[in-house]
């Protein structure tokens, strides 16, 4: 076990005790941690899944759900004291909820239209010149059912792993400047370095936030894809 | 400098190019089970709570509202029962006050009458008794004085005039003298 699976299960934990915590006597008229966790839920379940998906929301608030705090609480590990590295920064948990997402909207497509009709909607799309089918089809067939789960992947991963990398950058070029250098024209370059550590750690903060964000809603865009009847 | 940066990354080892896209079995492993954990929690629990929450919520206050709107209806209703029984209650009271000020009327002109008669009825009984009065005063008089003329006419004659009629026929006679002695006086 390494150290990023005890982050991994930490902060599981920790987002498990939260929920718990907040929901475990809910009141009509909420109180405390349980607005917290009332405004969390309905963040993902009004602004990404009901936004996109309308009436087809119900059925993949929980996988949305999941996607959006584990992103979260995965990627802004990458600035909390003692942890300093997102969970996400390597592929594994990525790929498992890239690869969920490919999942959820190829059935959600197949359930919706079957199998065929799905195929069709979006390798054939209506309304192109036939001899351009050459061209529109293979394009789709990748774009569609290769590169959307990777993308949705390396995004995430290839954001939380420089993030972490600028953050390590700064703060130990800061740390070398200011206490290894032997020439004293080094140290103002250190306290530099080290406010650029500072101001990327806010922004990482963003990051977070941001990254969880686009992965909820391109997984439910890709699903509203999927279901809608025009393509 | 650069080794421990990146040692950092990979939770103590090396991971460069293409492996930074090749998943560990331990890390899919508790990757895995941290997803499917909170998954399961989110399905099972957390979800179903909060939209319990958000329902009852959506009651209570739909609830709520429709009371609201009953109570209105109902207070509304009332008020103009209240209004219609205000004003009945109004034109009730003018009718029995005019009502009463004939009344009144008419038992002041009844006292006024009874009044007038029992006046003329104590007058008249007045009258009646003072004339009653005088005719007893009259006769009384003048059996008196009767008695008085028969007295002195005893004394004078001496005699007792034992017969009525005689001595009325006297008495008469001695009235008559004494008026007409009078008269040649």
């Amino acid at each position: 076990m390494t150290r990023i699976n005890v982050i991994m299960l930490i902060m599981t934990a920790a987002l498990l005790i939260f929920f718990f915590m907040a929901f475990r006597r809910p009141q009509v008229v909420p109180r405390g941690i349980q607005n917290v966790g009332e405004v969390a839920l309905d963040f993902v379940r009004v602004q990404i899944a009901e936004e996109i998906l309308g009436h087809h929301a119900k059925r993949f608030t929980v996988l949305l759900t999941t996607m959006f705090f584990i992103v979260l609480a995965f990627n802004i590990t990458g600035i909390l004291p003692l942890m300093h590295i997102a969970a996400n920064s390597l592929i594994a948990v990525p790929l498992i909820l890239g690869f969920s997402a490919y999942i959820a909207f190829n059935y959600a497509g197949i359930k919706q239209h079957g199998l065929k009709h799905y195929l069709q909607m979006n390798l054939f799309p209506p309304g192109v010149p036939l001899p351009l089918y050459l061209l529109v089809t293979p394009i789709e067939a990748v774009s569609t059912f290769i590169f959307r789960p990777v993308t949705l992947t390396i995004r995430l991963v290839a954001n939380m792993l420089a993030g972490h990398m600028l953050l390590v950058l700064f703060y130990g070029g800061a740390n070398y400047l200011l206490f290894a250098s032997d020439s004293w024209l080094m140290k103002p370059l250190g306290v530099f370095s080290f406010v650029a550590g500072f101001a990327f750690t806010l922004f990482e903060i963003l990051v977070a936030f941001l990254q969880a964000y686009i992965f909820t809603l391109l997984t439910a865009v890709y699903i509203s894809g999927a279901v809608s009847e025009e393509h | 400098m650069s080794e421990t940066f990146f040692s950092a990354a990979g939770g103590g080892e090396e991971v460069e190019g293409i492996q930074l896209l090749l998943p560990a079995a331990y890390d899919l492993l508790f990757g895995g089970i941290s997803f499917v954990l909170l998954l399961l929690a989110f399905w099972k629990f957390i979800l179903p709570r909060a939209k319990e929450t958000l329902e009852k919520r959506t009651d209570s206050i739909e609830g709520g509202i429709a009371r609201a709107a009953n109570q209105e209806k109902e207070a509304a209703a009332l008020l103009v029962q209240y209004r219609e029984q205000l004003s009945d209650a109004r034109q009730e009271a003018a009718r029995i006050r005019t009502q009463a000020q004939a009344e009144r009327e008419e038992i002041v002109l009844a006292a006024k009458g009874e009044a007038v008669e029992a006046a003329e009825a104590v007058k008249l009984q007045t009258s009646a008794a003072l004339s009653a009065e005088r005719g007893r005063v009259v006769t009384d008089l003048r059996k008196e004085v009767g008695d008085l003329a028969l007295e002195l006419a005893e004394k004078v004659l001496g005699e007792a005039l034992t017969n009525d009629a005689k001595a009325r026929a006297v008495i008469d006679r001695f009235i008559s003298d004494l008026e007409s002695a009078g008269g040649k006086k």
